[in-house]
C-alpha cells in the first residue's frame, strides 16, 4: 500500500514523469489499435470473433525475427514481408476453418478460434523455442540517433518506438483509404451492412470474406513485425494481445474507427499508468480488468434501456 | 428402476471401486479422468442444460485449490509465515491434521466457490451469448494474474502443501476415491436434478430466455442457483486437486485457462452437450486422446489438442450422444411414429 501511495506521490511531484508514461502508452496503444481494427473488421463483416488475433500478431513478429536472424533481413523490411506471409496464413486459416463457422452461432467461432490459438502458439513454440525474442533496430545509418532525451534525460525516446508508431500510422491510413476508395473496400463494407443484399447485387461474398480475414491477419502480422523491434515476443504472449483487442473493440463498438483508435491509445496509457502505480506484475491483470469493467459498464448502460416487468 | 438398470449401475460401481486395485500403476491417470468427468459434468450444467457457455469455470477450480490449501494450512500454521518460507522450513502435518485439513478444506472450497458464483453471477449473467463467454474468460485470467501477485498466498510461486505421512500408494488411493465419491454424488444429484421442475426451468432458459421470463420464471434466480451448484462441485474437486498435486502455482496449474479451462468444454462437446451421459463419455474419449497423443507426439500433443478442438467444434458439435440421438432415437425413449400412425390418429 505504501508503495502504491509512493508511486502516486512521484507522479504528482514530477509531472514530467506523466508525460513519459503517456508517450509510452500512446506508442503501445497505437499497435493495440491496429490489432483491434482487424478484429473489428472481421467481427463486423463476417460476425466471427477471432480469439487467435494475438497469435497472428506474434506470428508476424516471428516471421520478421526469423528472417532477420537467419538471412540478415533488415527489421524494417520485415514489416512488409510479415504482412505478405501472414496474409497467406490468414487465407489458409480462412479456407480450412473460418469459412465453416461463419454461418454458425458466435460461441462456435469463439471456441474454434480458441483452438486455433492453442495450435498456433504451440507450433511457434516448437519452431522457435519458448525464449523471449526481440530485434534491435539500428538507425544510425540513416543519420539518426538511436535514443533521444528530453527534460534533462528524464524522458528517453528510442527512435525505434517512434518509427514503429509512424509505421503503424502509415499502415492504418493505407487500410482506411483502401476501405474507402477501392472497389474491394466498398464490397467489404457492403457485405458488412447486409450480406444477402450484397449477394443479390452480384458481390461474391465468399471472396469478400476470404479477403477480409486475410487482410486482418496481414495487419496483425505487420503489427507483430513492428512489436518485435520495440518490445519482445514470445510464443505464448498472443492471448494478451487478443484480450486487449477485445477490450478495445468492446469499448469502442463495431465499425467505429475513431473510437477504436481512441480506445487503443487510451488503453495503452491506462495500462502504463496502472503498471507504474501498482507494479509491473499487474500489467496483464489491468488489461483484463479493463475488459471486465467495459463489459459491466455496457451492461449497466443497456439495463437502463431494458424494458421488463420488475 | 428395472432389473436391467440396477444391474448396469451395479457393474459400473464395481468397476469404479475395482479400477485402482486392478491397475495400480494408473491410479493417478484414473484420478485425472475423474477430474475431467466432474468438471465436464459441471460445465454442462450451465453450458449444455442452461445455454450459458462459460469459458471461465476454471476460476472456481483455481479458487477451490487456493481456498482448500489456505484452510488446511491455517488450521495448523500461520498462512503468511508458511507461504513466506516457500516450501522451506519445517512444516509438517500429522495424519490427523492432514485428514481434517483435507475434509474441511475441500468442503470450504466448495462453499466459498458457490458463494462467489452467486455474487459474480449477479453481474455476469446480464451478459448474453458470446459476451458471457468473453466476460467469464476475462474473470478467470484476471483472477490468475491477481493471485500470482498476492504474496500472502505465495505469489507467483504458489503453495506447497505438506504431504501425508503415510504410505505413498495409500495417498494415491485416497485421492482417487475422493474424486470418485464426488463424481458419483454429482452424477446421482444431476440425474435427479434434470428430472425435476428445476431441470425443466433451466432448459427453458436455454431454449428461449425471453419467453421463459414472460412465462413467469425468475430466470436470474435459476441461473444463479445453477451456477452456484456447479461452482460448488468444481471448487471441491479443485480442493482435492490441490492435495493431489501437493505443489501448485497460480497460472499453470490453478487458473489454467488454456488447459483444463478449455478442455472441459471440449469434453462436453465431444460427448454431446445437454445430455447426462455426454460429458462422461466425452471426458473418457478426451482423456484417451490426450494420453495417446502424449505418448506418441510429445511436443506436438498440444497442436493435436488444438486441432481436436477445432475439428470437434467445426464438424462434430453435437457430439457422440447427439449423433446417436439422431441415428437411434428409440434408444433414448423417443418413439418414432411412422407416417401411417400420425394419419390414423383422430383429430382432437
Amino acid at each position: 500500500m505504501d508503495q502504491i501511495l509512493g508511486n502516486i506521490d512521484l507522479l504528482i511531484q514530477f509531472p514530467v514523469v506523466n508525460l513519459k508514461i503517456i508517450i509510452d502508452g500512446i506508442m503501445i496503444g497505437a499497435l493495440f489499435a491496429l490489432a483491434a481494427y482487424g478484429l473489428a473488421l472481421v467481427w463486423g463483416v463476417m460476425n466471427v470473433k477471432n480469439l487467435a488475433q494475438g497469435d497472428f500478431v506474434i506470428g508476424g513478429g516471428y516471421v520478421s525475427w526469423w528472417l532477420a536472424t537467419t538471412y540478415g533481413l533488415h527489421p524494417l523490411l520485415g514489416v512488409p514481408v510479415a504482412f505478405v506471409v501472414m496474409w497467406g496464413i490468414g487465407w489458409l486459416t480462412y479456407k480450412l476453418v473460418i469459412s465453416r463457422v461463419i454461418e454458425r452461432d458466435l460461441f462456435t467461432s469463439l471456441l474454434a478460434t480458441f483452438g486455433l490459438a492453442i495450435m498456433y502458439a504451440q507450433i511457434m513454440n516448437l519452431l522457435f523455442g519458448s525464449d523471449t525474442q526481440s530485434l534491435v533496430l539500428d538507425v544510425s545509418a540513416l543519420g539518426l540517433q538511436n535514443n533521444y532525451y528530453f527534460a534533462d534525460g528524464l524522458i528517453d525516446l528510442p527512435a525505434a518506438k517512434v518509427i514503429g508508431v509512424i509505421l503503424a500510422a502509415i499502415l492504418a491510413t493505407g487500410v482506411i483509404l483502401f476501405m474507402k476508395r477501392s472497389r474491394m473496400g466498398q464490397a467489404i463494407r457492403a457485405t458488412a451492412q447486409d450480406a444477402r443484399a450484397a449477394r443479390v447485387l452480384g458481390i461474391d461474398t465468399e471472396k469478400v470474406y476470404a479477403f477480409t480475414f486475410s487482410l486482418n491477419s496481414a495487419i496483425c502480422g505487420a503489427a507483430g513485425a513492428i512489436i518485435v523491434m520495440v518490445w519482445v515476443i514470445q510464443p505464448f504472449y498472443g492471448i494478451t494481445y487478443s484480450v486487449r483487442a477485445f477490450v478495445i473493440v468492446t469499448a469502442a463498438g463495431l465499425g467505429n474507427l475513431p473510437g477504436v483508435i481512441a480506445a487503443g491509445l487510451g488503453i495503452g496509457a491506462a495500462e502504463q499508468y496502472g503498471s507504474h502505480i501498482f507494479g509491473i506484475g499487474y500489467q496483464q491483470a489491468i488489461a483484463v480488468m479493463l475488459l471486465l469493467a467495459v463489459l459491466v459498464y455496457r451492461l449497466l448502460q443497456q439495463r437502463r434501456n431494458r424494458q421488463v416487468l420488475q | 428402476m428395472s432389473m436391467q438398470k440396477t444391474g448396469f449401475y451395479g457393474v459400473l460401481l464395481a468397476i469404479i471401486v475395482a479400477a485402482p486395485f486392478l491397475f495400480p500403476d494408473f491410479s493417478t491417470q484414473l484420478a485425472t479422468l475423474w477430474l475431467f468427468i466432474i468438471v465436464a459434468m459441471t460445465w454442462d450444467m450451465t453450458g449444455g442444460q442452461m445455454g450459458y457457455n462459460s469459458l471461465g469455470n476454471i476460476f472456481f477450480y483455481g479458487t477451490g485449490m487456493y481456498v482448500a490449501a489456505v484452510i488446511a494450512i491455517a488450521l495448523v500454521y500461520d498462512v503468511g509465515e508458511y507461504t513466506g518460507a516457500a516450501g522451506g522450513g519445517r512444516y509438517d502435518f500429522t495424519n490427523q491434521q492432514y485428514i481434517t485439513g483435507f475434509l474441511l478444506g475441500t468442503l470450504g472450497a466448495g462453499v466459498f466457490c458457490a458463494v462467489s458464483a452467486f455474487i459474480l453471477g449477479y453481474v455476469l449473467f446480464g451478459l448474453r451469448g458470446p459476451y458471457f463467454a468473453i466476460g467469464t474468460l476475462g474473470m478467470a485470467i484476471a483472477a490468475g494474474e491477481l493471485v500470482s501477485n498476492w504474496d500472502w498466498v505465495g505469489g507467483g510461486q504458489g503453495i506447497t502443501l505438506p504431504v501425508y505421512a503415510g504410505d505413498f500408494d495409500q495417498t494415491k488411493l485416497f485421492i482417487y476415491f475422493a474424486f470418485a465419491i464426488v463424481g458419483v454424488i454429482l452424477f446421482i444429484f444431476l440425474k435427479w436434478l434434470y428430472s425435476t421442475r428445476f431441470g425443466a426451468a433451466i432448459n427453458a432458459v436455454r431454449d428461449d430466455e425471453e419467453k421463459a421470463e414472460a412465462m413467469g420464471l425468475q430466470t436470474l434466480k435459476y441461473k444463479l442457483v445453477t451456477w452456484s451448484l456447479s461452482a460448488f462441485f468444481i471448487g471441491m474437486v479443485g480442493g482435492i486437486s490441490a492435495f493431489q498435486l501437493i505443489s501448485f502455482e497460480p497460472l499453470e496449474s490453478a487458473y489454467q485457462t488454456i488447459n483444463l479451462g478449455i478442455f472441459m468444454v471440449v469434453c462436453v462437446l465431444l460427448g454431446g452437450k445437454g445430455t447426462l451421459w455426454g460429458p462422461i463419455v466425452g471426458a473418457i474419449m478426451f482423456q484417451i486422446f490426450k494420453e495417446v497423443t502424449w505418448n506418441y507426439f510429445l511436443g506436438w500433443q498440444w497442436v493435436a489438442l488444438g486441432a481436436l478442438i477445432v475439428v470437434t467444434v467445426v464438424y462434430f458439435q453435437d457430439g457422440l450422444m447427439g449423433w446417436l440421438m439422431h441415428k437411434k432415437p428409440e434408444w433414448f425413449g423417443v418413439r418414432v411414429e411412422s407416417k401411417d400412425d400420425t394419419v390414423a390418429e383422430p383429430a382432437e
